[in-house]
C-alpha cells in the first residue's frame, strides 16, 4: 500500500519539485540506484541547510512515505530518511537544552532508536511527532545521565596527575644501572681472596663445594672471605667509609 | 554519502536493513492480551461456583460494580500501556485507566460501608487477606510477563510509566479473576489486601520492566 501512497504523493509534489517526483516513482519501483540517490540528494540539500525543519504537511508526508518504504526494506529510502532525521534530532536536542558538544550523542542515539523502533511507525499517522518524541526522550535521557554523573562524581585533576602509574618509572632503569656500577667498583676494590669469594658464591651462585674445587681453598676459608667481603661492601656502600 | 556527519552510522544501519512487519494497532494488541486473560479466567472458572457468584453479584450491586471496575481497569490499563509504548503517542494516555480505577475503589469502599451498616454477611477466614495477595501476585506474574513481552516489541520511551500501567493491568485482571472464586463480602482488610497486592505487582513490574527495556 505504501508504494501507491509514495507514487501519489510524489505525483502531487511534481507540481513544485520535478526531482522529488522522479525520486518517488523510482522508489515505487523499488529502484536502488539513481532514484534513492536523488531522494537522498534532495533531502540532504533540503535539510542540511536548516537547523530547524520547516513543519509542513508536504515535508511530513514525504518523510512518512520514506519511512513506509524503509519498512518494506528499501535501503536508499532508509538512508534518505535517516539523513533527513539527523537535523531534526539535532534541533530537538538543542531545544531541550543539550550542550552543543553532546548533541551528536543524542543524534546517534536517535538514529539507533529509529532503527530499532521502525516497526512501530504507522504510515497513517504523521512522521515528525513520532521522530520528535524519540528525540525528546533521548535528549532527556542524556540530560538525566549528565545530572546523575554531576551529582555523584567530582573532578580532581591534580589527583589524576599525581597518581602513580602502574608501569615502572622511567628513571628506575638508570638508578639500577648506577647502583650496579657502584657495586662493581666496590667489588673491584676488594682484596683478591674476598673478590673471588664474592664472584663465585654471590654473583655466579656456585656452591661451596664447586667454589672450593675451582679455587683450591677450603670451604671455611671461602666462607670467611665472603663474610669479610660483605662487611667491607656494606661499610663502603651504605656507610660511605673505607673498607 | 561521505559529506554527511553521520554517514558511517547511517551506512551501518541501512546495511542490514530488512523488511519489518508493522506493529499491530494498540487496540488489537489489547484484544490479544485480553484473550490470554480470558484463557486464564477459563481455567480458574473450573474451580468457581457460578450459582453463588451470580447470587452475590445480584444481591450486592457494589460487588458487581467493583467486579466491573477491576475488569475495566485491566482493559484500559493494558490499552494505555500499549499506547504509551509507541513513540509519538501522548503521555496522557496513562490517565485512561483512572475511570475504571475510580469505579473499582469507590465500589469497594461502598461495599465496606454496606457491610459495616448491615453486618457481616459472610465472615472471612483469618488468613484470607494473605491468600488474596498471593493469588493476585501469582496470577499477575504470567499476565504481566505476556504483557511486557508484547510491549517490548514496541519502543517504550517511558519505560517506568508503561511498565507501571502493565502492572496495573495485570493486577486488575488478577483481581477480576479472583472475584470469581471469592465467596466473601467486602471488608476493609480485604480491600486493603487487594490494594496492597496491586501495589506490589505494579512496583515489581515497573522495576522489572525498566530493567528489561534498558537491556
Amino acid at each position: 500500500m505504501h508504494a501507491r501512497q509514495i507514487e501519489s504523493m510524489f505525483f502531487f509534489e511534481k507540481k513544485n519539485q520535478k526531482t522529488f517526483a522522479t525520486c518517488g516513482k523510482r522508489l515505487d519501483s523499488g529502484g536502488q540506484s539513481g532514484a534513492a540517490g536523488q531522494a537522498q540528494k534532495f533531502f540532504g540539500s533540503f535539510f542540511q541547510k536548516r537547523t530547524s525543519l520547516p513543519v509542513t504537511e508536504t515535508t511530513d508526508g514525504a518523510l512518512s512515505a520514506l519511512m513506509a518504504a524503509s519498512q518494506a526494506g528499501n535501503r536508499r529510502a532508509y538512508q534518505a530518511l535517516l539523513r533527513a532525521a539527523a537535523p531534526v534530532a539535532a534541533a530537538t536536542a538543542r531545544r531541550m537544552g543539550v550542550k552543543p558538544d553532546r548533541v551528536d550523542d543524542v543524534v546517534q542515539d536517535v538514529l539507533l532508536t529509529v532503527h530499532r523502533a521502525r516497526a512501530t511507525y504507522d504510515p497513517m499517522r504523521p512522521f515528525l511527532p513520532w521522530l520528535r518524541a524519540i528525540a525528546q526522550r533521548r535528549a532527556i535521557d542524556l540530560l538525566r545521565s549528565q545530572f546523575r554523573t554531576a551529582a555523584r562524581e567530582v573532578a580532581d585533576d591534580n589527583a589524576y596527575l599525581n597518581h602513580p602509574g602502574a608501569e615502572p618509572d622511567a628513571d628506575a632503569g638508570l638508578d639500577r644501572a648506577d647502583q650496579a656500577r657502584l657495586l662493581a667498583d666496590a667489588i673491584a676494590l676488594l682484596p683478591p681472596g674476598q673478590r673471588q669469594a664474592v664472584e663465585l658464591l654471590a654473583l655466579r651462585e656456585q656452591s661451596l663445594e664447586e667454589a672450593a674445587g675451582l679455587t683450591g681453598r677450603s670451604k671455611v676459608a671461602l666462607k670467611v672471605n665472603l663474610h669479610r667481603a660483605i662487611q667491607a661492601l656494606r661499610t663502603r656502600l651504605v656507610e660511605g667509609g673505607d673498607a | 554519502m561521505p559529506d554527511h556527519p553521520y554517514a558511517a552510522l547511517i551506512e551501518q544501519l541501512s546495511g542490514d536493513l530488512r523488511p519489518v512487519r508493522r506493529l499491530a494497532a494498540p487496540w488489537r494488541r489489547t484484544v490479544v492480551w485480553c484473550g490470554a486473560v480470558l484463557w486464564v479466567a477459563a481455567i480458574i472458572a473450573l474451580f468457581a461456583d457460578f450459582g453463588p457468584l451470580w447470587h452475590r453479584l445480584m444481591a450486592a450491586p457494589d460487588m458487581m460494580l467493583a467486579f466491573a471496575g477491576a475488569a475495566l481497569t485491566a482493559v484500559l490499563a493494558a490499552l494505555a500501556a500499549f499506547m504509551t509504548s509507541v513513540p509519538g503517542r501522548s503521555a496522557w494516555w496513562a490517565a485512561l485507566p483512572l475511570p475504571g480505577l475510580a469505579v473499582w475503589l469507590s465500589a469497594g469502599t461502598a461495599g465496606c460501608l454496606r457491610t459495616e451498616a448491615i453486618g457481616w454477611t459472610q465472615p472471612e477466614a483469618p488468613m484470607h487477606p494473605m491468600a488474596c495477595i498471593y493469588f493476585i501476585v501469582l496470577v499477575s506474574a504470567p499476565l504481566s510477563g505476556l504483557l511486557m513481552w508484547q510491549i517490548l516489541r514496541a519502543c517504550p520511551l517511558r519505560p517506568a510509566l508503561t511498565a507501571s500501567l502493565a502492572g496495573l493491568a495485570s493486577a486488575g485482571a488478577a483481581a477480576t479473576i479472583l472475584a470469581m472464586i471469592h465467596p466473601f463480602d467486602a471488608t476493609y482488610t480485604d480491600l486493603l489486601a487487594h490494594l496492597a497486592a496491586v501495589g506490589v505487582v505494579v512496583m515489581a513490574v515497573r522495576f522489572a520492566g525498566r530493567k528489561a527495556v534498558r537491556k
